[in-house]
């Protein structure tokens, strides 16, 4: 076995150090390592987002970035959206409007929008449809995915 | 245009029911905190890795695992030769008579069958490790002829899927009904024919398919958590695989993340990581990698059939005639031989035909078993016969719409029975055409069609009037009992615990069936809790598929409260020194008028059962019922599917600028839900019609292993919706509810794809198989321009 290698992450502002095989995938360091198990594995091969974080506040799937990559970097998950237990404006929005079934691709879904609604704060329903391309849904057929996004936009800006 | 916006429900108002309502389910989803089988973490659990075969057909010569246990972290490695004999075979619950069935083993036994077919198993500290073991697995394969396709399976001399079976033909199944079929034909003014393909699909749920067992040695108890959709059927058959008596199993279903059918199974991997935990005495999970879920977990659909319409001049339809090839691939899974034959069953549609014929011929081929996908032998049945009307009314020269009304039962007519043999329960097609056509301003779609079509554009619209079945269903028609299991218990302190036997995972019936119970109970919504999954928990179910949740799960409920409000009234009457039939309950109030002006509510009345202290001779302490409902019919929801579609001439491109769905599931708890069900359900047609197809080329190779190759909707294949319904209560169930699962992928699969073939009607083009896309679109413009 390859020597082990030190990181030091900082997750959902919290530090972390361990000492992690070089080829852990970073989905599986939050998930294992840190315990931190929304963050989901849908095909291991960067196409369906369900394991998308934001690494430095951009939105990165977590199955094709290596844990040593994250090394320095300051990683938020779903677990780590919420503040004092309020539920950030994307996760209200998908709420509200239904945006989710099954659960399984929503934390990626819902860090995905996170990243985009931060790039552009008033998107359009194409926009927001563009923006989520690389996450998958096999349930909601993304309208109701779309509606949730608009919702937060909008709520952000009414503030 | 966008829909209507429900307001959100004031929680302190009853009644919940038909409020578009935020789920209870929700929060813990929002939050990354629901329990997926992947996320189960048990001292001392090791990791499975399956090693599956390349080949589609082969003879397994040697397997040495030598290097792969040297690995260190390895706790085992292990072939059919070693478990086989330990689990038993995979189960089929579809009884067909004269069925064909392979011996279907959890590992290969001397062969393998297609490829994906499991061969060796390795177990590890660490799921990294176990797959290094895998890889480290040597295995001398001697390649054998292969067929994939079924047409040619049933061909004489074609290479034999199992050679021992001595055939590839599983099952010949022939059903007709209603009058005379050859002498429909034979009054006949015209024969149309026409040839449909309904190409193979993969369900693909987001979450792939996982096992976590744990065995406790000590009491001989096993528990096993598993990504299905049918923890009590897993719990009926796995005894009969492993070992462990039924009443000694735990089967959970935790937070199931999507099934679509591909979950309503009995999996090798089930009755496998079961065994290695009481083999290793200790806890053991396997999850699925994408490519596996691809290449190992069932398909939908791969029917090719040829139809033949019997019409007259003035478009009467006289009978229909069928003969279908259904794809079964390599091995029974729980219902893949059943599933074509429900195509037989709804093959009619929503018309009145006199006769029909139908013969379904199941094959075997070196593919993965199909079996129930989303809709299950309804949307291959709505296909051909939707196909059909638009194919008879073009030739024919007559009004698509006027064809199909011309043949609808008039809601006077229902109960009504189908030449198929059912009998629907309830309808009102025509409101559901008429409504459809209405939201999509159907006569504007037409000048703006004639408009494009005038411009030089190839533009298109397609129409779907479907009937399913739903609420599956009365046990007499299922393999393994088609009731359902509830228990409302009120606790001492009044709030409402529900037990139900369905186990859904993404509908939402947390929260429906909440909305039921609170308004019955006349409790507030937040003081009821809905618990499913859990065999420990929910000790009877037949869990979640055919739209059967709440038609069938939710009626069990509505007689546990019905129950459970008989005995409160018996105490009430008790306390108000009456008898039961002279107190009222309403709204949680038990009242007397004329008896007394004493108002008792849940809270003292619950109190009173479990501290028994003041109950009337003979009533026993404690206040929960349970019931099994048991349906007498299914139910046949129906509705109208409206597309408009633009091709682009230059790429090929299907554009959808237009879609108007109404649907009618009855009575609707939650529209909201309800709308998210519709959508869902057409976003899997807009799939299939435009790109889905699992593909496996000459050699067996499975070439769509990943959802690189294999296309499902992405956020802007989507169009706005267009959605609407009418409400016809099924008879069958006092909620008058029908079922919504699956209409979407019903009623729109056909659709879209007569928008398309309109749009190309005007080249000359009258036939294109599933799935249109750009590439087959443009080649077939190319061709006629």
């Amino acid at each position: 076995m390859p020597m082990p290698f030190h990181i030091h992450v900082t997750v959902n502002k919290a530090d972390q150090h361990h000492d992690v095989e070089p080829r852990l995938l970073l989905v599986h360091y939050l998930r294992d390592v840190c315990g931190l198990t929304g963050t989901h594995v849908g095909c291991e091969t960067s196409l369906c987002g369900a394991c998308t974080v934001l690494v430095d506040g951009k939105a990165v799937k977590s199955c094709t970035m290596f844990a040593v990559q994250a090394d320095g970097s300051s990683v938020t998950t779903i677990e780590g959206l919420a503040t004092n237990g309020q539920l950030h404006a994307v996760q209200q929005g998908f709420w509200e409007c239904h945006g989710l079934q099954c659960g399984f691709c929503t934390p990626g879904m819902i860090m995905t929008s996170v990243a985009l609604l931060a790039r552009n704060a008033a998107p359009s329903r194409e926009q927001i449809a563009e923006g989520l391309r690389g996450n998958l849904c096999r349930c909601t057929g993304y309208s109701h995915i779309i509606d949730a996004v608009n919702h937060a936009a909008k709520a952000v800006a009414r503030g | 245009m966008r829909r209507r916006r429900w307001p959100v429900a004031d929680p302190n108002t009853t009644p919940y029911v038909g409020r578009a309502m935020k789920r209870i389910e929700d929060p813990r989803l929002i939050r990354g905190e629901g329990t997926y089988t992947d996320d189960l973490r048990l001292p001392g659990m090791v990791h499975a890795a399956i090693l599956r075969s390349p080949h589609a057909h082969a003879r397994i010569r040697k397997i040495d695992t030598t290097a792969a246990k040297a690995i260190p972290g390895v706790v085992a490695v292990l072939t059919g030769a070693d478990v086989n004999a330990s689990c038993g075979l995979v189960p089929c619950a579809a009884a067909i008579p004269d069925l064909k069935a392979p011996k279907h083993t959890v590992l290969a036994g001397d062969r393998v069958y297609f490829v994906g077919h499991a061969v060796a198993v390795a177990v590890a500290s660490d799921p990294y490790i176990a797959r290094d073991a895998i890889e480290a697995i040597d295995v001398d394969y001697d390649p054998l002829p292969v067929v994939t396709n079924a047409e040619d399976a049933v061909k004489i001399g074609s290479p034999l899927t199992h050679p021992d079976l001595g055939s590839n033909v599983a099952y010949t199944h022939n059903v007709s009904g209603g009058g005379n079929i050859d002498e429909a034909f034979r009054k006949a003014d015209r024969i149309v024919k026409h040839r449909l393909y309904h190409q193979r699909l993969t369900p693909m749920p987001i979450e792939p398919r996982g096992v976590v067992a744990s065995y406790h040695t000590g009491e001989g108890t096993l528990t096993l958590w598993t990504a299905t959709q049918i923890p009590h059927l897993i719990r009926t058959l796995l005894p009969g695989m492993i070992g462990v008596p039924e009443n000694k199993m735990r089967i959970v279903a935790p937070e199931v993340g999507g099934g679509f059918g591909a979950k309503l199974n009995v999996y090798p991997e089930e009755a496998l990581i079961a065994h290695l935990a009481m083999r290793l005495h200790t806890p053991v999970k396997w999850i699925e990698s994408r490519r596996d879920n691809a290449a190992a977990t069932i398909h939908g659909r791969d029917q090719v059939g040829e139809y033949e319409v019997a019409v007259k001049n003035d478009g009467t339809i006289l009978g229909l005639k069928s003969k279908t090839i259904a794809d079964l691939g390599s091995y029974l899974q729980l219902l893949t031989p059943a599933v074509p034959t429900l195509t037989g069953l709804v093959l009619t549609g929503c018309y009145t035909i006199p006769a029909v014929k139908m013969e379904i011929v199941g094959v075997y081929t070196n593919k993965m078993a199909t079996d129930a996908y989303r809709g299950a032998g309804r949307p291959e049945a709505t296909y051909l016969i939707e196909r059909l009307m638009d194919v008879v009314a073009q030739e024919l020269k007559i009004d698509r719409l006027d064809l199909r009304l011309k043949h609808f039962p008039a809601p006077g007519d229902f109960p009504f029975p189908t030449s198929c043999g059912l009998v629907y329960d309830s309808g009102n097609y025509a409101a559901a055409l008429t409504k459809a056509k209405q939201l999509a301003n159907w006569d504007q779609l037409l000048k703006d069609r004639a408009a494009a079509r005038a411009a030089g554009k190839l533009s298109g619209i397609g129409v779907s009037t479907y009937v399913e079945i739903c609420a599956m269903g009365p046990s007499k028609a299922m393999p393994a009992g088609g009731w359902e299991w509830g228990c409302v218990r009120m606790e001492i302190s009044a709030k409402v615990t529900v037990i139900t036997g369905v186990s859904p995972h993404g509908q939402g019936q947390e929260t429906t069936f909440a909305q039921i119970v609170a308004d019955r109970v006349g409790v507030p919504i937040e003081d009821v809790v809905i618990l499913h999954g859990d065999t420990s928990v929910a000790h009877y179910g037949r869990d979640t598929y055919g739209s059967r949740g709440t038609a069938v799960g939710g009626t069990a409920i509505v007689m546990c409260i019905d129950k459970m409000i008989a005995k409160a009234k018996t105490l009430a009457a008790h306390l108000f020194e009456t008898t039961s039939d002279h107190v009222v309950f309403e709204n949680g109030r038990f009242t007397s008028p004329g008896v007394t002006n004493r108002v008792i509510t849940w809270p003292e009345l619950a109190g009173e059962f479990y501290v028994a202290k003041n109950l009337p001779p003979g009533l026993e302490p404690g206040l929960e019922a349970s019931s099994f409902f048991e349906p007498q019919n299914f139910t046949f929801p129906f509705g109208t599917h409206i597309c408009a579609v633009d091709l682009d001439r230059d790429t090929g491109h299907v554009k959808i600028t237009k879609y108007v769905a109404v649907d009618d599931c009855g009575p609707q708890i939650n529209p909201l839900i309800v709308e998210g069900q519709v959508q869902g359900g057409i976003a899997h047609s807009i799939g299939q019609v435009l790109f889905e197809q699992t593909i496996y080329n000459e050699d067996g190779q499975l070439v769509t292993g990943e959802f690189m190759d294999y296309a499902i909707p992405r956020a802007h294949d989507i169009p706005d919706y267009i959605l609407g319904s009418t409400v016809t209560p099924s008879p069958i169930n006092p909620l008058g509810v029908k079922g919504v699962g699956e209409a979407g992928t019903i009623g729109a699969t056909p659709a879209i794809a007569n928008a398309v073939m309109d749009a190309l009607e005007p080249l000359g083009i009258t036939h294109m198989n599933l799935p249109m896309t750009p590439e087959k679109v443009w080649q077939a413009i190319k061709t006629k321009t």
